[in-house]
């Protein structure tokens, strides 16, 4: 499954129109305890986050995840997303909760771990 | 070993906005040498860990990314305050970060436990009033 595949999923709209939305989503997490995140974090991973500050991009990039998705309509600040364009990092909003958007992926068949 | 390459990043105390930017760079660096795969990954999440560390934790310190022929190496040193209680700091879920380190999502008491996981070797000295050394190393592949 693609990042453009879990877009139309979750009824996501995509905040970094720059990047390309051809990852492969290999697995799912939500948290937002950054720090735990990164224990945890695995390359092609989707992940769902109310955190919207610079770190949660390293975050992402550092472990090479697919994307990062904010729930209930939640919208990053720019200086964050300037940051996630320029690591290629895909950055997707979506009105449903993050039980939700997890419920839909996870019915897809993606696993917790890849 | 021979040294290859060495570059050093002065890490300031508190400073959030740009926590992650030096070890962004240990990865491009890397990843322009050649070194991919698990090991960079590894790399990567404990530089950034190490970097927080410092951003969090220290009256400021630096980053120092050394490559040899075998292994990549990864050395932190700051200025202070050091850890009282060294085998406190190493337990999981452990943590005395503050609340704005809190309020960003950090302070899970993760970072050492999760730099000891990742790297093939790793130490830590540190004294109190004085500072905190963290050597960690990474095999890579021959």
């Amino acid at each position: 499954m693609k990042v453009s595949d879990v877009m139309s999923l979750i009824d996501a709209r995509n905040l970094t129109p720059d990047v390309a939305l051809d990852r492969d989503v290999t697995c799912g997490y939500v948290c937002d305890l950054l720090s735990w995140v990164m224990a945890h974090g695995e390359e092609g991973m989707a992940w769902v986050t109310v955190q919207t500050h610079l770190n949660v991009v390293a975050v992402a990039a550092l472990a090479e995840m697919a994307c990062v998705i904010l729930p209930e309509g939640i919208v990053m600040e720019q200086e964050s997303l300037d940051k996630a364009t320029s690591e290629g990092m895909c950055v997707l909003s979506s009105n449903l909760t993050a039980y939700e958007i997890c419920g839909r992926i996870a019915a897809q068949g993606i696993p917790a771990h890849a | 070993m021979e040294e290859l390459f060495r570059i050093a990043y002065p890490v300031a105390s508190a400073d959030y906005t740009s926590a992650g930017q030096a070890s962004t760079d240990i990865k491009r660096r890397l990843k322009q040498l050649g070194v991919g795969g698990d090991v960079l990954r590894r790399v990567a999440v404990a530089s950034y860990e190490v970097e927080l560390n410092l951003v969090i934790h220290s009256l400021g310190g630096e980053l120092v990314l050394s490559v040899f022929p075998d292994a990549v190496q990864l050395v932190s040193t700051d200025v202070g305050p050091g850890i009282p209680d060294l085998s406190m700091a190493m337990r999981e879920g452990y943590s005395t970060a503050n609340e704005e380190a809190r309020s960003l999502g950090f302070g899970a008491g993760m970072g050492l436990p999760n730099m000891k996981r990742n790297a093939d070797e790793f130490d830590i000295q540190s004294q109190v009033g004085t500072g905190t050394t963290i050597t960690m190393r990474f095999k890579l592949p021959t």
